[in-house]
């Protein structure tokens, strides 16, 4: 009772400072100096038609190199936990149900659109709404439904890890190329900016970009086939 | 904010309670928890996309809705030892 009391009152405070939040709040009539420098420069200076990618991949491009380290710090200690539960090679398996059809047909039909849909998201990052991160996401998604289909598919630790470690190296040797060829870590014009709006533009950002992605991909990816590997509780 | 994206907001916002609280509720079934946390995420995408925010909707959309949910349900299946579908 008293702990039903002690919640009640705990929402009510949250409550509280979240409606102190919205009265106090009035939207911006300009935008402050930082959001005023990016919109001025992005056009000219990077090529991006995403102000929001040009942030993320140049301006603040050393913060996703942290991210995805981050990730990959992640992907790794999920992966050693959890080989400690590996299920051994000769291990009986029980017998599973079949998966069904709707979900055996939607895979087969929906696993190529949907690795598609994660490549065109993280190529078109510069252009449109996304990036590596969702790209990635979707491409894992892909191999989710995969897994769901068939829990006993065994995807190439071999291969996922070669994915991810090229990537890494690439995106860090990208980086110090734009120290040698252009003005700091991670500058993406070692490449020709072109014109604003096209696919080859904002010169190394879809490259960046489409390597984030696979990282990205490879990372959760590595995570969901270890935990698939995992013994049967 | 136009009057018509208010409204839509607030639906929106009282909606991802309502899917919150069922989502929270201990005496029902774990799937039915997992479909209403997805929903959670999928109306906050849009909540994001409705205040101009279409990189962070998509993020919200991938991870939130799209593969948290689907790996809640694989664990599932696989804690229970196969036993559902």
């Amino acid at each position: 009772m008293i702990r039903r009391l002690f919640v009640i009152l705990l929402l009510l405070g949250l409550g509280g400072v979240f409606a102190g939040l919205v009265a106090g709040y009035s939207p911006d009539d300009t935008l402050n100096l930082t959001a005023r420098y990016y919109a001025d420069h992005t056009a000219q200076d990077i090529g991006a038609a995403n102000i929001v990618t040009a942030i993320i991949v140049t301006y603040r491009g050393l913060d996703t190199l942290g991210e995805v380290t981050v990730l990959f710090l992640t992907a790794a200690i999920v992966g050693l936990v959890l080989a400690q539960s590996r299920r051994k090679a000769d291990a009986p398996q029980r017998p599973l149900p079949p998966s069904g059809e709707l979900l055996t047909t939607g895979t087969r039909l929906l696993v190529p659109l949907i690795l598609l849909l994660g490549v065109y998201v993280f190529v078109n990052g510069h252009l449109t709404p996304g990036g590596g991160f969702q790209g990635g996401a979707i491409l894992a998604s892909a191999v989710l439904m995969l897994l769901l289909t068939d829990p006993l598919l065994r995807i190439g630790h071999g291969l996922i890890a070669a994915i991810e470690s090229t990537a890494g190296l690439l995106f860090v040797g990208i980086g110090v190329l734009g120290i040698v060829l252009a003005g700091g870590f991670l500058d993406n014009r070692i490449l020709p900016i072109g014109d604003l709006g096209n696919l080859f533009s904002a010169g190394a950002i879809p490259i960046i970009y489409s390597i984030i992605g696979l990282k990205v991909g490879a990372e959760f990816s590595s995570m969901l086939a270890t935990l698939a590997e995992t013994e049967d509780l | 904010m136009t009057p018509m994206l208010i409204g839509m907001s607030l639906l929106l916002a009282v909606t991802m309670v309502v899917a919150g609280v069922l989502a929270t509720r201990p005496s029902q079934a774990l799937s039915i928890s997992i479909l209403a946390a997805g929903l959670v995420s999928l109306l906050a995408s849009v909540q994001f996309l409705l205040l101009a925010a279409p990189d962070v909707a998509m993020t919200e959309a991938a991870i939130g809705s799209g593969l948290t949910t689907f790996l809640f349900f694989f664990v599932l299946g696989r804690i229970r030892g196969g036993d559902r579908d």
